[in-house]
């Protein structure tokens, strides 16, 4: 009895070892995009680190509509669009627009933030101040896209949200394919040669690998922030029953609303670092099927569960691009399998997110999250359990 | 006004071929809609693969072999996607089943992927479908002309079916009270399968008429002809088939007539009919014939 009341250390010590872990992963990172020698595993390794930092932060800008409001929205691949359109037209250099804008008469922006900056602040500051404000625009731009759409879609429920919101990021993906915008979007052509991760630099050290972990770190710390706050367990409240929790006095338009705004804003983010990821972008790249994919990785970290989703999508970036890249090259180990061949891949993927869809439910985590603290509490009460028994 | 037909007939033409094609699957999703509460997003992919078989049986056998099989087969996928998918979730939250649904889809996708090796499969010609024929100042193919009348009788038979037959009444029973029907010794999954094969069969043939009109099909040749059938169903109502048929036919009209808007136009012709499905469900979310709104809004 005396124990529960005392304070409990396991919280401290669980923050010191995230602390830790964080500290040595940033070390790591910067260490292989500097020191380290490019060989065959790097090669892999950097691009799925990057991919799988910008999808996590994707899915749990995902997660917290789906999974904690209870808005089962299919707009994400707009958002994201919506971002990386936003993100990449402010950051092509100004020489440049002539050739990216070539069929739009250099298009109708001058300018370039992170080459504005640059003159003020030097090349490497400014190319990294500029990144991110650009990526801040992205969300916000993202953001603002929203809140025009939540007024009319966030008054319908369950599958019309979802159709509704499918809907609407098709149709903003027409908008930026349209011509009549062509000077600012490009039209149907792809944008390009604006500032990526590769520019990313302080002094001499590269941050090409660190940069999306640090920007995705933020933006996840924030959202489990906004989940801890009284906002997110009023989201938890509407989705788990929204009579009841009109009845407490929690405005459901508003706060689906907010939700809605803010995860669009992080997937805008999203959006822009994968921009800066795939170094060019193409609208007609955005389908719904994009949308599906990060569905597919929040239900295998389990909806409602941050962890999980940050888990299961290097999981999946980890598996698409890398581990199960065998499947698709007819061969195993040097024994060739002739149904070994390009796209075998996807299928077993697919029949394994069917697998968890139909028999594993609850994902990886469940709506768990996975947090030292809880390990060491747990792992301290089972020997004590031990203790007792004997 | 006459003018105006006279300039649009082509796109006029093939709005309501395309109608009708859309018309023959949007009737897929709205018995499911009606029955399970299901957006069945696995429809289109279903569609799809009706297309890739037709491609690969016609390499095999002849035509007259090949359609029938290509109508059996794609009954067949659509029933065990129901047993296999839906069926283990049928007491799960509306959700999961929704997920499954996209989980199946993206299934059906990759394995189009994977046996097309990512090639556009050249579409066999169908004699007679696809002969030209001349109506007024439009050359068209035969299947523009077939499609719409052959919608409409196949739309008239399935009518009769609901109304007169005993699975029918099953059916109209089952959608309007799930537990009730239940208890009044209804066997669901008999009628819930039965709902999955009309709808299948329907795509197929659907899939026969849309595929005349394109010269290959590739994996996602069926999600947005899906999505478009979706939308025409909410548009007439979700569960009502009259309502589908006639919202498919709007929709395949006016996204055809955009089109001959001309070329910056064309981009905006599939983002019309999501326009649609915002303000149908803003302004009438029952759509024009559907029943008393239950929990849409």
């Amino acid at each position: 009895m005396e124990k529960t009341l005392r304070k409990d250390p396991a919280g401290k010590i669980g923050a010191a070892i995230s602390a830790c872990l964080i500290a040595a992963l940033y070390i790591f990172l910067i260490l292989l995009d500097n020191v380290l020698p490019a060989n065959s595993f790097t090669l892999m390794l950097i691009p799925v680190l990057k991919k799988g930092a910008i999808y996590s932060l994707i899915c749990v800008s995902m997660n917290l509509l789906n999974g904690f409001t209870g808005l089962f929205s299919l707009g994400q691949a707009g958002f994201l669009l919506v971002g990386a359109y936003a993100y990449s037209i402010f950051a092509i250099p100004a020489d440049q627009h002539a050739a990216v804008y070539q069929y739009f008469d250099g298009g109708a922006i001058g300018f370039s933030i992170p080459e504005a900056l640059s003159r003020l602040l030097g090349e490497n500051a400014g190319n990294f101040v500029g990144a991110i404000i650009c990526i801040i625009i992205a969300g916000l731009v993202a953001a603002a896209f929203a809140a025009l759409i939540g007024v009319p879609v966030l008054r319908l429920k369950s599958d019309y949200l979802a159709i509704a919101t499918l809907g609407f990021a098709e149709i903003i993906r027409a908008i930026f394919q349209w011509n009549g915008l062509g000077p600012v979007t490009n039209g149907s052509n792809m944008l390009r040669k604006y500032t990526n991760f590769s520019a990313i630099q302080i002094g001499n050290i590269k941050l090409a690998t660190a940069f999306p972990f640090f920007i995705s770190m933020i933006c996840i710390g924030l959202i489990v922030l906004l989940i801890h706050s009284s906002y997110g367990r009023a989201f938890k409240a509407v989705r788990d029953d929204e009579v009841a929790a009109e009845a407490m006095g929690i405005s459901l338009f508003k706060h689906k609303m907010l939700s809605f705004v803010i995860s669009s804003f992080f997937a805008g983010v999203g959006g822009a670092l994968l921009a800066m990821y795939q170094t060019t972008i193409q609208a007609n790249a955005f389908k719904s099927a994009m949308t599906y994919e990060i569905l597919l990785i929040v239900v295998i970290g389990g909806i409602g569960s941050i962890s999980g989703s940050c888990i299961a999508s290097f999981l999946y970036i980890a598996c698409n691009e890398w581990w199960l890249r065998f499947l698709d090259s007819g061969s195993f180990f040097g024994i060739s399998v002739p149904f070994f061949r390009d796209g075998f891949r996807k299928v077993v993927f697919s029949v394994l997110i069917m697998v968890i869809v139909l028999f594993f439910s609850r994902g990886i985590m469940g709506d768990k999250e996975l947090s030292f603290a809880g390990m060491i509490r747990k792992h301290r009460n089972k020997t004590a359990e031990g203790g007792d028994g004997q | 006004m006459s003018n105006f037909v006279q300039a649009n007939l082509p796109y006029l033409l093939a709005g309501i071929s395309v109608g009708g094609q859309y018309a023959l699957i949007a009737i897929g999703y709205t018995m499911v809609y009606g029955i399970l509460r299901l957006i069945n997003f696995a429809h289109g992919d279903v569609f799809m693969v009706a297309g890739l078989v037709m491609v690969y049986t016609t390499t095999a056998m002849p035509m007259y072999l090949s359609i029938p099989l290509v109508i059996v087969a794609t009954v067949v996928l659509g029933f065990l996607i129901e047993r296999v998918a839906y069926k283990p979730l049928r007491s799960a939250p509306r959700m999961s089943v929704m997920i499954s649904a996209i989980g199946v889809s993206y299934l059906l996708q990759n394995c189009a992927l994977y046996f097309t090796g990512g090639l556009a499969q050249v579409y066999p010609t169908i004699p007679w479908l696809s002969n030209s024929v001349t109506i007024g100042s439009a050359t068209t193919k035969v299947v523009t002309i077939v499609t719409p009348i052959l919608t409409v009788v196949l739309v008239f038979a399935l009518v009769l079916f609901i109304q007169k037959t005993k699975i029918g009444m099953a059916m109209r029973a089952v959608s309007k009270d799930f537990e009730t029907s239940q208890l009044m010794g209804i066997k669901i999954n008999s009628v819930i399968s039965m709902t999955f094969v009309i709808g299948c069969f329907l795509a197929a043939i659907g899939s026969l008429l849309y595929f005349t009109n394109y010269p290959s099909v590739i994996p996602t040749s069926g999600s947005m002809p899906g999505l478009k059938a979706f939308v025409a169903a909410v548009f007439g109502g979700i569960g009502s088939i009259p309502g589908a048929v006639i919202g498919a036919f709007v929709i395949g009209i006016c996204e055809n007539i955009i089109k001959g808007l001309g070329s910056s136009w064309t981009i905006f012709s599939d983002a019309f009919t999501f326009v649609l499905l915002i303000v149908v469900l803003l302004v009438k979310p029952t759509g024009i014939f559907g029943e008393k709104a239950t929990d849409k809004v």
